[in-house]
């Protein structure tokens, strides 16, 4: 049987249990944990978009005898967003680090009242 | 977390640690010809530098990786990403003034189609591989050298 | 109460996003792949290399590789900074 839309499906199923995440857990490394599911599914996604049906890579060393080549510039977009989240997901732990440091606990609904 | 981990641990990452620094130098240098490139390779030899901190705990990295070291490093891969922009300014930002020229990375002949790879050329392409890979690299190991500290002095205060 | 409104909510959420993936273009055809096609074509007489994902990222694309190269830089200077107070303790 053929494939159909399942790449697709799968990319928004892994959106959709990071929405998931981040909406019902308490504890702030879950949110986290969640925030980075939401940038892999969103790079999954871009990843499949650029797909030629029997394509090969786009590099010429070595490459083997075929017509078409998949669409080289969706992989350049996921490469930056890949960093991008990097960046996000290093400043998002340590302020996790520094608000259980001030604190003393790492639930959202605690940490909501401001002290000095 | 003045304690690594076990002796087997230490041991294996004594063996593999060398392998992982060539295999991410190599990543960074063909990614002209291969798949890679330099935020491939510089993530590849930042993970082997994060094997190294977890396996021998902060006490046991402290001669070796210096903070300041690596902070200078990341400011010049920066500013020399940057550089190579302004190489080809006569035409364009960004333009490949050295491709097809006969200098530095120009000068072999690319053939079209399926070929073996050549290594002299790409112009400014290598050079920011170079450039970019440091960068990362060296970033990288900042950010978990900076946290493992900061987040250590809590318990022995 | 509130938490049954939220997962109402994001059972909406969810079936919509359900609902896009799958009335979506056929998987495997690109619609518009005109300037890819340009890409692949020249990178050999152009940009002189064999790797058209390279060229895309640093030749035909590269200011957006120069964001992405300042938003790096930024988010290690803010790392960097926010352990600085406890550095200071230290030496």
């Amino acid at each position: 049987m053929s494939i159909g839309n399942l790449p697709f499906v799968v990319a928004v199923l892994l959106v959709a249990f990071g929405i998931y995440t981040f909406l019902f857990k308490r504890n702030l490394i879950k949110l986290v944990i969640g925030v980075s599911l939401v940038e892999t599914g969103v790079n999954l996604f871009l990843v499949t978009l650029g797909y030629r049906t029997a394509g090969i890579a786009p590099i010429y060393t070595f490459a083997p005898e075929a017509e078409r080549m998949v669409l080289p510039t969706p992989q350049a977009l996921t490469l930056t967003s890949i960093v991008i989240g990097l960046a996000t997901t290093a400043l998002l732990l340590s302020f996790a680090v520094f608000i259980h440091r001030h604190y003393g606990t790492l639930d959202v609904r605690k940490v909501k009242e401001l002290q000095g | 977390m003045n304690t690594g981990m076990s002796i087997i641990v230490r041991t294996i990452t004594r063996l593999v640690y060398g392998l992982a620094l060539v295999f991410g130098f190599y990543v960074i240098m063909h990614g002209h010809l291969t798949p890679g490139g330099g935020f491939q390779g510089g993530a590849v030899v930042a993970s082997a530098f994060a094997l190294l901190l977890v396996a021998f705990g902060a006490a046991g990295v402290k001669g070796h990786l210096n903070r300041h070291l690596l902070q200078t490093l990341e400011e010049i891969g920066a500013l020399a990403f940057l550089a190579l922009g302004f190489v080809g300014i006569g035409s364009a930002f960004f333009y490949n003034l050295l491709a097809n020229s006969g200098s530095l990375f120009g000068g072999a002949v690319v053939p079209i189609g399926p070929n073996a790879g050549v290594f002299n050329a790409g112009g400014t392409l290598p050079l920011m591989n170079w450039a970019v890979g440091l960068k990362v690299m060296t970033g990288i190991a900042a950010i978990v050298i900076a946290m493992l500290v900061g987040s250590r002095k809590e318990e022995t205060e | 109460m509130k938490k049954a409104a939220i997962l109402v909510a994001f059972l909406f959420v969810g079936a919509f996003l359900l609902l896009a993936a799958t009335s979506m273009r056929e998987f495997g055809e690109p619609s518009f792949a005109d300037m890819d096609d340009y890409f692949i074509a020249n990178t050999q007489t152009e940009v002189a290399a064999n790797n058209a994902v390279t060229a895309v990222v640093f030749d035909y694309r590269g200011f957006d590789t120069l964001g992405e190269a300042t938003v790096l830089f930024a988010a290690v200077v803010g790392v960097l900074a926010l352990f600085r107070k406890l550095r200071e303790d230290e030496t």
